[in-house]
């Protein structure tokens, strides 16, 4: 519920833009008091500092220690330069990344096509006023308020080979987080039940916005429920799509709780974020190498956040 | 405590072992990907803290037994120190995993007097960098240790820079009803333990549980068949990265292992050790190569049931007498600030009143001083003790032989990738030959 605010932020920026331009050249000057003055550089100041110590600075020491070999021991002059080895290792000799990046594909490509729709599609549903709406939509929102580890132990107990539920239930004796072919749609099915519930709800405030008279309009002039929805609701919605687009999108870059909890991202869940931490978090200290691999899914974000920035500042220009 | 000890203990608390796959190391590891600079601070700021005193009658411990039983069980030992020596202790108690996952940054910071860490490549590791302090002297203070201890706690300059506490034995594990009804003989060849293996077949059994979901398990099986094929020497060396993965010797380890998969249980990758243990002690499976804490997996009247023997021999030349038995112990910073007394303390630690405190207190260890009053062993126990005390010589297991970066992101790996296609060893041995030599440079 936390990107909810984000939206409204956005709507209630103009208003007070308005009162402060009426109010006259006079009236702003004095509004900007001493006080006011350190106010706002306190309040520019802060984050940028928070978010250059916190976001940039680490980001851009990643980069650098990614043409390292350091190890975490020893004092920061005596760190090693190797250039660009630890890139062509990561791509030559390093067995999990390619799978790696093929399942961080994959599971974007699921959330979009299957997770993210239907999600929409139950907001849809629940927008509808069913009876006992409230309940289905406690109940899909469930997963995203569970604590991680508890959707860990829940998943085992579905999908232990020798003792789960889904085993004993089919009589089958399949390796769900075993079998490499099998576990990383077990997982996704996992990911999505969180992921459906989280759009569903993003979705369905968005749909409690649209203004009825619309919908009254196009029921008036004889459109079919379909058609009202494609052709009016959802492009009136876009400001929630392009929110539930960016949702997914960061999900599936930032996927790696389940699959750490399930066995660290090993024997074919790997994913970048999990290689990333095995080789850097811990003992193993690789730390070069992790950051190299921590610079690749830098990259791989960038492209994501740039189309997204894009999209967003065209929209404000127009 | 042991790591996977602690882990069955946590877990044994929390949940039913069908669940058991997500255990404390998972969650923290997690946790410690985005605290570990905030752990790095706490641990440091706490070194400080605690050894801040300086006065001639204190010392300071950092410890990571934090499991309730074995830090009862330090706080009794520490109190013996204290009435032994008069010096205080003062215990700075850190997770046990988030303890080991800082330990580079500990070490470097500002440390206890005194920590708790394990034998094996790591301790020689640090010793080498300068982060432990050279404790031979003590070493001449203590008696009841054999020979293989002693090479456990010696690092590379010949020095001594560890004092061994605890330790547990890897063999293979079975239950006694089971052998009698069918009438099994403990096998003390290879082709013994294969044939016997094919009988159980035969018998409706699993011959060999297995496990490796969290992809330490079968490291085990990994080190005793290397062991029992090329001896405990090439094992050190190969863990030390002096030795190539592609020579026939390994290959040869992995066509053994090859060989024997079809005993074991299917689909190990999804299992943890837990629920494989379940299986022995539900008699499903014949036997099962894993530590003495496999017992922790059988209720108390069952633990009778419970018996071992060592892995059979491969080569006659080789024999059957080196095997895994992770030690847990305890070694001195660099720059104590109290030197003397942490010396003093180790010494306590190694000595005989510290080894029967523990085995008084905590009936899942062994410890390592022979000196100790062994009296309230279980049988098992007396059992894995004598079975250590003929061992010519005491791996640590893999992860603890080699360099973690090696044995986590590229052992792991590779051993599961094994138990999936046990057919391209060829592959499998020059991919970690590849990646070795990317790790290990110097």
């Amino acid at each position: 519920m936390s990107d909810l605010p984000l939206i409204q932020a956005d709507r209630a920026v103009p208003p007070p833009a308005t009162t402060t331009s009426t109010g006259g050249r006079r009236r702003r000057l004095r509004l900007l008091s001493r006080t006011d003055r350190v106010v706002i550089t306190l309040m520019v100041l802060v984050p940028l500092l928070l978010v250059t110590g916190f976001v940039w600075l680490p980001a851009a020491a990643t980069v650098l220690l990614s043409g390292t070999n350091w190890d975490g021991i020893g004092p920061l002059n005596e760190i090693e330069f190797v250039g660009a080895r630890n890139y062509s290792d990561v791509v030559n000799i390093y067995p999990p990344f390619v799978p790696a990046i093929q399942h961080n594909l994959l599971w974007l490509a699921t959330l979009f096509v299957v997770a993210t729709p239907f999600g929409m599609f139950l907001a849809v549903l629940l927008d509808k006023e069913l009876r006992g709406s409230r309940f289905y939509q406690t109940a899909l929102y469930l997963p995203v308020v569970l604590s991680l580890a508890l959707i860990g132990f829940v998943w085992q107990l579905l999908y232990s080979r020798d003792q789960g539920l889904i085993n004993a239930v089919f009589g089958s004796s399949i390796d769900w987080y075993g079998d490499s072919n099998v576990n990383i749609w077990a997982v996704m099915v996992a990911s999505g039940w969180r992921h459906v519930g989280y759009i569903m709800l993003l979705y369905l405030a968005g749909l409690k916005g649209v203004d009825p008279s619309l919908r009254e309009a196009a029921a008036v002039d004889g459109a079919s429920e379909g058609r009202t929805f494609f052709r009016v609701v959802f492009p009136v919605l876009r400001p929630i799509n392009i929110i539930v687009l960016v949702v997914t999108v960061i999900e599936s870059l930032r996927a790696f709780d389940l699959v750490w909890v399930v066995n660290k991202g090993r024997n074919g869940l790997e994913l970048i974020s999990a290689l990333v931490t095995q080789n850097v978090v811990g003992e193993a200290s690789r730390i070069g190498f992790g950051s190299a691999l921590a610079t690749i899914m830098l990259v791989v974000s960038l492209v994501f956040i740039t189309i997204y920035l894009a999209t967003v500042m065209r929209e404000n220009r127009e | 405590m042991s790591r996977p000890q602690s882990q069955a203990e946590y877990l044994a608390r929390l949940v039913p072992p069908s669940v058991a796959g997500i255990n404390r190391r998972s969650l923290l590891a997690g946790a410690a990907g985005t605290g570990a600079l905030l752990g790095t601070g706490l641990l440091a700021g706490c070194g400080d803290d605690s050894g801040s005193g300086g006065s001639s009658k204190d010392v300071s411990l950092g410890s990571n037994q934090s499991d309730p039983k074995p830090k009862e069980v330090l706080v009794k030992v520490t109190d013996g120190f204290k009435a032994s020596s008069g010096v205080q202790v003062a215990v700075n108690t850190v997770d046990h995993n988030t303890f080991q996952e800082n330990i580079n940054n500990y070490l470097q910071g500002k440390p206890d007097d005194v920590f708790t860490w394990f034998a094996g490549y790591r301790m020689r590791f640090f010793a080498q960098k300068g982060l432990a302090s050279d404790i031979s002297d003590v070493w001449g203070k203590l008696s009841g240790y054999s020979d293989a201890f002693k090479k456990a706690s010696t690092g590379d300059d010949g020095k001594q820079y560890f004092v061994p506490g605890t330790y547990y034995p890897w063999a293979v594990f079975y239950r006694k009803s089971v052998w009698q009804q069918h009438g099994y003989q403990v096998p003390t060849t290879l082709d013994q333990f294969t044939a016997l293996g094919a009988q159980m077949k035969r018998d409706g059994l699993t011959p060999i549980a297995f496990a490796d979901k969290d992809g330490w398990p079968a490291m085990g099986t990994f080190d005793i068949l290397n062991l029992r094929i090329n001896g405990y020497q090439f094992h050190i060396d190969l863990m030390a990265g002096k030795e190539a993965w592609t020579s026939d010797k390994v290959k040869k380890v992995f066509d053994t292992w090859a060989g024997l998969l079809p005993l074991h249980q299917p689909d190990s990758l999804g299992r943890t050790w837990q629920e494989a243990a379940q299986s022995l002690q539900q008699k499903k499976s014949g036997m099962y190569l894993l530590g003495l804490f496999v017992g922790q997996q059988f209720s108390n009247d069952e633990q009778d049931d419970l018996d071992f023997f060592t892995f059979p021999e491969i080569d006659p030349a080789i024999g059957a007498k080196a095997l895994d038995a992770p030690i847990d112990g305890y070694m001195m910073a660099r720059k104590p600030k109290n030197e003397e007394n942490a010396r003093k303390l180790l010494e306590y630690f190694g000595g005989k009143a510290a080894a029967d405190i523990n085995l008084k207190n905590d009936p899942a260890v062994l410890v390592a001083n022979s000196g100790a009053d062994v009296g309230g062993y279980t049988a098992l126990q007396k059992k894995a003790a004598e079975l250590v005390g003929s061992a010519t010589e005491i791996a640590q297991f893999l992860d603890r032989d080699t360099r973690p970066d090696f044995a986590s992101t590229v052992m792991i790996p590779a051993i599961q990738q094994f138990i999936k296609n046990p057919k391209d060893i060829d592959g499998l041995t020059s991919s970690i030959e590849n990646q070795k030599k990317s790790i290990f440079t110097d």
